[in-house]
This record gives structure tokens, sequence and C-alpha cells, in this order.
């Protein structure tokens, strides 16, 4: 956790410099592997984005992948808005918090699969219960993570604020919100990571569209270039909200430390 | 105007882990006249710190009453200075001072403590760059940016270095002739507690009640007198023995 909730200042010339090294490296490995193999089941680089290219112009990719990020996006904010209310309540509340820990680590511990499984069997197979099962799988990591932030917030700074007569409103915006808010970024960051990968088995068990449901697709057909024609788009998107959204908002929170 | 009148009959921290009951106060009674600046000594430990925090309302597990007043009954407002500053770490200087404010007062005045407690070029630095001094200055501007009735101070001028103490010292003593707040300031210092106080209160080892309360008389403008201080000292610590082992 303490690697996210406080980075390293990085982005220096230098490391950008290794980061671009090290991807050209990559690309370079599969094209040699490729060229070694020379097999369907392990296409080169350019035929892969040769497929990219061709699934983005015919539509197909963009309406899929337009469907997995929308349900990741209820599911994401279903999860950290319940998560972050559980979180909060526990991390005040003593027993309450000895209560519901042992469901929390009952929760934490099965297995995504099963309840992806268990939702669309309880549930059917619907969008109701794929989102569910996404949100299900997400929220004990946000309660856990939310709660650590309750219980770490600094009851003499509280006591600064009693005295000095903030009142609810100011006590919870200058006091307690900058408190929670890396807590709050630190269970977005791990949950979108989490959540969109759960997101694409929800989809291949139990929905007929979404990213999900078109690699099964592909499996089926052995067709691999499409399958990483995909998990690249897809990576490139979360990256995109990874380094767009939530590392800025990370750096903002984080602007007063040394 | 804040008069304040205090009864403790005890206050007691419950039994954690192995340690047992913590008797920390037992039969305390003073008061606090309006305007009045009473410094408050005793050794470490006695309590001093829980009293203020009673006072300032923050520890409301006690037997007893406190009962401030004003005389247009309204609640006083407290300006509290911590063992520590206390500073939200996440606003600059001048808006940790400038939040503390109430709605109607206005921010002309943190200008000028800024630039009594010679931080006027650090006003847009986060706390965590400061060095512990600048912090305590910070948070003394932060109490007296507000014009408490009352004022609670608590060691608030432990690390700074002595022509620092003793500029914010003149200054808290202007404030307070012009504001006429009613101030409680804790100390180990007996020279700084003479030199501050209309009246010393020397509290007894916990559980803590009162030993003596003794008038300083000399006059306001000879308080700048070393030679007066320590004549006053010396007079007090011959005169109540009682008050030499507290110290």
């Amino acid at each position: 956790m303490s690697h996210i909730l406080f980075p390293m200042t990085e982005n220096t010339a230098s490391s950008s410099l290794v980061a671009v090294a090290s991807l050209i490296t990559l690309l370079l490995v599969w094209q040699l592997s490729a060229l070694a193999f020379s097999s369907p089941l392990l296409p080169a680089p350019l035929i892969v984005m040769k497929v990219l290219v061709e699934q983005l112009q015919s539509g197909a990719l963009l309406s899929n992948l337009g469907i997995t990020l929308a349900r990741l996006t209820v599911s994401f904010f279903l999860a950290m808005i319940l998560g972050t209310t559980i979180g909060i309540l526990l991390g005040r509340n003593k027993q309450l918090d000895s209560f519901f820990d042992s469901w929390l680590i009952i929760f934490l511990n099965i297995p995504a699969l099963v309840t992806i499984i268990l939702c669309y069997v309880w549930f059917g197979l619907d969008e109701f219960a794929a989102i569910l099962a996404v949100v299900i799988n997400k929220l004990p990591n946000v309660v856990v993570t939310l709660r650590e932030g309750t219980r770490a917030i600094d009851k003499t700074l509280l006591e600064m604020a009693q005295i000095y007569r903030f009142g609810r409103i100011r006590t919870l915006s200058h006091v307690i919100w900058p408190q929670l808010y890396p807590f709050l970024i630190a269970a977005a960051r791990t949950g979108l990571a989490l959540i969109w990968k759960i997101v694409l088995v929800v989809e291949l068990l139990g929905r007929s569209d979404g990213m999900g449901y078109q690699l099964h697709v592909f499996f089926q057909l052995f067709d691999v270039a499409s399958i990483l024609a995909y998990t690249i788009a897809f990576i490139a998107v979360i990256q995109v909200i990874e380094w767009g959204i939530l590392k800025p908002l990370d750096r903002h929170a984080q602007r007063w430390r040394r | 105007m804040t008069e304040i009148s205090v009864r403790i009959d005890q206050k007691i921290y419950p039994a954690t882990g192995k340690a047992g009951e913590q008797f920390v106060i037992r039969n305390l009674e003073f008061s606090l006249t309006c305007g009045e600046f009473c410094c408050l000594v005793g050794p470490s430990g006695c309590g001093k710190t829980t009293l203020l925090h009673i006072l300032a309302g923050l520890d409301n597990n006690y037997d007893g009453q406190i009962t401030p007043t004003r005389q247009d009954s309204t609640e006083p407002s407290i300006g509290y200075v911590f063992q520590e500053p206390r500073l939200l770490p996440w606003r600059t200087v001048r808006e940790n001072i400038e939040i503390a404010l109430r709605p109607d007062q206005s921010t002309d005045y943190i200008d000028e403590l800024l630039d009594a407690m010679n931080l006027t070029k650090a006003e847009h630095v986060y706390p965590e760059r400061l060095s512990l001094g600048m912090s305590r200055r910070a948070a003394l501007a932060r109490a007296f940016a507000i014009q408490p009735d009352l004022l609670l101070m608590d060691e608030p001028f432990v690390s700074l270095d002595a022509p620092t103490a003793r500029r914010v010292r003149e200054l808290l003593v202007d404030i307070w002739h012009q504001q006429q707040p009613t101030v409680l300031f804790v100390t180990h210092d007996l020279r700084e507690a003479i030199e501050l106080a209309d009246r010393l209160l020397f509290l007894s080892a916990a559980p803590s009640s009162l030993v003596t309360s003794i008038t300083v008389d000399i006059p306001r403008d000879k308080r700048s007198d070393d030679n007066a201080i320590e004549l006053f000292r010396q007079h007090l610590l011959s005169q109540f023995s009682e008050v030499k082992g507290l110290l």
C-alpha cells in the first residue's frame, strides 16, 4: 500500500528513457519469437497492429470496448460509493467493525470466479447479475482501505478544529477529507486494476457482448491475432485512465508533501 | 470579557493495559477574573495539559464544574496554542490561519500578525517545509488572529530561540493589553511566568491540586527588567518553601 500512497517522485528524463527502451525490447523479443515459431498462434507485432486497425475501422472493437467500459464504470462507482460508506462506518464504530470483520475476511477470500458463477446462478444471466458480481468482488478491498483511512485520521487535528469552531462542513472538507483522499485514490487505483480483469471474466461467462465475450469467440476460433489486438486496445484505455485521471488526482493529493 | 471558575473534584484516567487507574487531578479549585493573565506552574506530568483540555471542552469526562461566562453570556471563543503546532499539513500558513477565523472576522489582521511573527515570507508555504519554531509561530498567529475571549497556551514558546521567544512574549503582552482576553499560560519557566503573569498558580504533582496562588506585583513597565524578575523569583523561592519542590 505504501508505494501507492506515497509514490516516489518520478518522470525524470532518464526514467522515461528506460521505459521506452524496455518497451522496445519487449516488442523485439515478441518479433523474434514470432519469427522463430512462425505460426499463426504467435503472430508478429505488425500483423496484430494490422488486425487492430481493421477492428477499429469495422467498429466492432469500439462497440465492444464501449460496452465493457460502461460496465466497468458503473460497477467501479457503485463499489467505490458503497465501499467508502461502509469503510468509514466500520472505521468509526469499533463494535460494528469487530462484528463485520470476519465477513470482510470471508468476502476478501472468495475467488472471483465463485462470486460470478453464484451471481449468474441466483440472479440469472443478465446485466444486473454481471454488475453485482463485479461490485461484490471489488467491495471488500475498498472497505478495508477506507476503514484504515478512517482509523488513521489524526484526532489532534479534529480537536483543533473543535476548538476553533470549524463546524461540520469545514471540518469535513478541510480536516477529514484531505486525510481520506489518499486512501480513496489508493482504493480507486487498485480497484481499477482489479475490476477490469474481473469484468472480462464476467462477460465471458454470461454476456453476449463486450470485450470478454468477443475474446471468448476469438478463443474458439483460435484467432490469436485478434485476441492480442483487443488486449492492446484494452491496456491502452486503462493506461489512459490511470495516467490521465488517477495519477494526476494522486499527485494533487500529495502536493503539500515535501 | 470572560471570567472562569474552575472546580474539578477529580479527574481519573481509566486503567489501560498494565497501568492502573491514574488520578490526575483532585480537588482543584481556582478562578480567573476577566482579562486576567495567569501562569500555571507545576511539575511535569501533573495534569496541566489535561486541565487545559478540560477548560477547552475537549475532555468532559471529569467530576466537577467549569463555568466560563462572558458578560453577554454567549459562549466564549477560545484560542488554544497546543504543545504541538497542530497545523493542517495540506493548507499553507496563511490558509491555516484564515480557516480558523469566524466568518465575520476580517483577514487584514493576519498580515500584521504574520509580520510580527516574522512569517510574511513563509505565508504560502506548507507546514511540512517549516521548521518547528516557524510552525509554532504560525500556531501562535492562528490563536491570536481569532481574537479570543479565552487564550489557553500550553508551553507555547518551547523550541523558539531566545530572541524570538522574547519578541513573541512582548507581542503576546501587547495583544493581551489590546484585546483583554483571559489568559491561562502553562510553563515550566518561572522567570517567564513572572515576566508575563498577573498571578501564578502553582500545582502539586499528580493528583494535582492548587498549592498556592501568588500575585506578581511588579509593575508592567518593569517587567522587561531582568533584575526585577530575578529579585522576585528569589523572594518567591525563599518565602514559599512549598514552591521550591515543584520546579
